[in-house]
């Protein structure tokens, strides 16, 4: 009993509310459609892509696709990290962690192992049926994992403190909406669906400096052959490049996190919570 | 560190505070005290003020100015050590709706392992809590699926898996049914007489407050203008009591504060002519409105805090 520091209780407790919720994903209904609607949607893009070849590389845009696809989702736990907070902040989950002591530190550090524990287990599911259905991968070696885990542990450092940031910044789940488009934008230029290099150069320049197209392009230079490095930028799958810029969004996510989300925590009240509880309940009625 | 065996300690102690929304004072002068143990309650008209106090003395939002001392610490400036002493209960609304109630009771008592001392054991055992709640029968089912007044209760629960020494409740029982309503006050009494927790709830319901309370603060026009128990508070001059008499046929009603001393002037002028004699002592309910109505927000509290704040200005 006297062995429990309130640091450790803090992480333990955030550990087992990452673990519980995570598990709640796939034990109901809603969550997993949306856990499978997106795969299956994205597998069946794939599907159709498989034999179409892009220009004469060589290469089959499906098995282009296959590792973008990866790269983006990894991406989107931006988009994930900030819909969860907005959405918690607004229905009082936050005004409750703020009543616990050490309960806004437990708060996050269960909000990361569930966004991050989720896109793992998406990841499984789309990756797993699309070596299945998509030829020309080259994902045997243990190389080619190691830098499937390199990848998406600096990547999710990269995004998730962003879309924390995010998250504290709109004052509700409906406003949130909106930083949907500025991704979805960035997602279309970020070679994701087509290489990059077909873009002109301008808009090359504008997905250089978007975590999303170097999380697609470190996860395509660990899944496809050394010659698919032909058709990016500079011919080259230029790893150190991705980890400077990948790193330069953790640096500046990890740095601006806490501050902004303090500032957020300051803010909440009951009343707070009380009045936007009136306004989304005015919406529905 | 302090502790609750100290009884006649003070738990709350508020002096000068003041809490101000741009140009407009919500609180001008809140000045009040709690012993340790008591259960107060802080009465008022819709707007008067009564949640930004209960806010500012959790430590969710900053004061304007004057001095607050809860549990012996500034609550603006508290550590996580002060939090896990300190119980509040959220309306909740729809968070954790797919943690199962057993669960999330065991999951919110975790934080308070490392603040168990000798004389308060921390965590409060969830099975244990939830029975005294009345909610062993439910601590299976999902959150969202219980009932308005089942939902208050885990409220009620996780406010308290602390074991705190205070407890803050803000409006409780808006929007409960009247057994469900009933059912709490029950808890809260039986909070009050086992486990000797300080309590200060806020409510616009005066049966409520007298009810549950030791002790009635009415807070209006951004002040406590009054603070005693109910009985002390009817008694309270503010109000009237109403004599009613008949003589030579015709009614006659009379209010004043001193009914006692009336009646008996009214004999020694009047003697036998005086008929059909009542005396009806002036209510809490009728201390309240008059207290209100004379220091009060001037809109009857219907109108919002912005008007109610104005008319108070004039006085």
């Amino acid at each position: 009993m006297t062995t429990a520091h309130p640091m450790n209780t803090v992480l333990r407790a955030g550990w087992s509310r990452g673990v519980i919720e995570l598990r709640q994903t796939f034990t109901n209904g809603a969550d997993l459609v949306s856990h499978l609607l997106w795969p299956v949607l994205m597998l069946t893009a794939l599907y159709f892509m498989r034999d179409r070849e892009f220009g004469s590389s060589g290469l089959l845009l499906g098995s282009l696709a296959l590792p973008s696809i990866l790269g983006m989702n990894a991406a989107m736990g931006m988009v994930t990290m900030s819909q969860v907070l907005t959405a918690e902040r607004e229905d009082g989950t936050l005004l409750r962690a703020k009543a616990t002591p050490g309960g806004m530190r437990s708060h996050l550090t269960g909000k990361v192992v569930t966004v991050a524990g989720g896109l793992v287990a998406d990841l499984v599911i789309l990756l797993v049926p699309g070596m299945l259905l998509i030829d020309g991968m080259a994902a045997g070696s243990a190389g080619s994992w190691l830098t499937v885990a390199w990848v998406l542990v600096l990547g999710m450092l990269a995004t998730l403190p962003v879309g924390a940031i995010l998250g504290s910044l709109f004052p509700s789940a409906r406003s949130q909406g909106l930083i949907q488009l500025p991704i979805m934008a960035m997602i279309a230029i970020s070679g994701i669906f087509y290489p990059v290099t077909s873009l002109p150069d301008w808009l090359q320049l504008v997905a250089q400096a978007t975590p999303i197209y170097w999380l697609g392009l470190g996860m395509r230079s660990a899944l496809l052959p050394d010659a698919a490095a032909n058709v990016e930028i500079a011919d080259s799958w230029r790893h150190l490049e991705t980890a400077a810029v990948l790193g330069a969004w953790a640096a500046l996510g990890l740095a601006l996190a806490p501050v902004v989300l303090r500032r957020m925590a300051r803010r909440e009240s009951g009343s707070g919570v009380a009045e936007r509880r009136e306004r989304a309940l005015q919406r529905v009625g | 560190m302090t502790t609750k065996t100290s009884c006649g300690g003070v738990a709350l102690d508020v002096e000068g505070l003041r809490m101000r929304y741009g140009t407009t004072d919500v609180l001008r002068d809140v000045t009040f005290r709690a012993r340790h143990g008591e259960v107060v309650a802080l009465l008022g008209p819709n707007g008067a003020g009564k949640s930004t106090t209960i806010e500012i003395l959790e430590g969710f939002r900053l004061r304007s100015a004057g001095r607050v001392t809860v549990l012996g610490t500034d609550p603006a400036h508290a550590d996580e050590r002060w939090r896990a002493r300190v119980g509040v209960v959220l309306q909740s609304w729809r968070d954790h709706g797919k943690w199962r109630v057993r669960e999330l009771l065991t999951h919110f008592g975790r934080y308070y392992v490392p603040y168990a001392t000798e004389a308060v054991p921390r965590p409060w055992d969830a099975d244990e809590l939830l029975a005294a709640v009345g909610l062993s029968a439910q601590a299976g089912d999902k959150v969202r699926t219980l009932s308005g007044g089942q939902r208050r209760r885990l409220d009620v629960a996780v406010g308290l898996v602390g074991r705190p020494e205070l407890l803050f409740l803000d409006e409780p029982t808006a929007g409960l049914d009247p057994r469900a309503r009933y059912e709490f006050h029950d808890l809260v009494h039986r909070l009050a007489a086992d486990h000797r927790t300080t309590i200060l709830l806020t409510t616009h319901d005066l049966a409520e407050a007298d009810k549950l309370a030791d002790r009635i603060m009415i807070l209006s026009g951004g002040r406590i203008v009054a603070d005693g128990s109910a009985a002390d508070l009817a008694r309270r001059a503010a109000a009237a009591d109403e004599v009613s008499w008949t003589r030579e046929g015709r009614h006659f009603t009379h209010r004043t504060g001193e009914s006692t001393r009336f009646v008996r002037e009214l004999f020694l002028e009047h003697g036998e002519a005086i008929g059909d004699l009542a005396v009806r002592r002036a209510s809490l309910e009728d201390t309240y409105l008059a207290l209100v109505r004379e220091h009060g927000t001037g809109s009857g509290g219907a109108a919002g805090a912005g008007a109610g704040q104005k008319a108070v200005a004039a006085r």
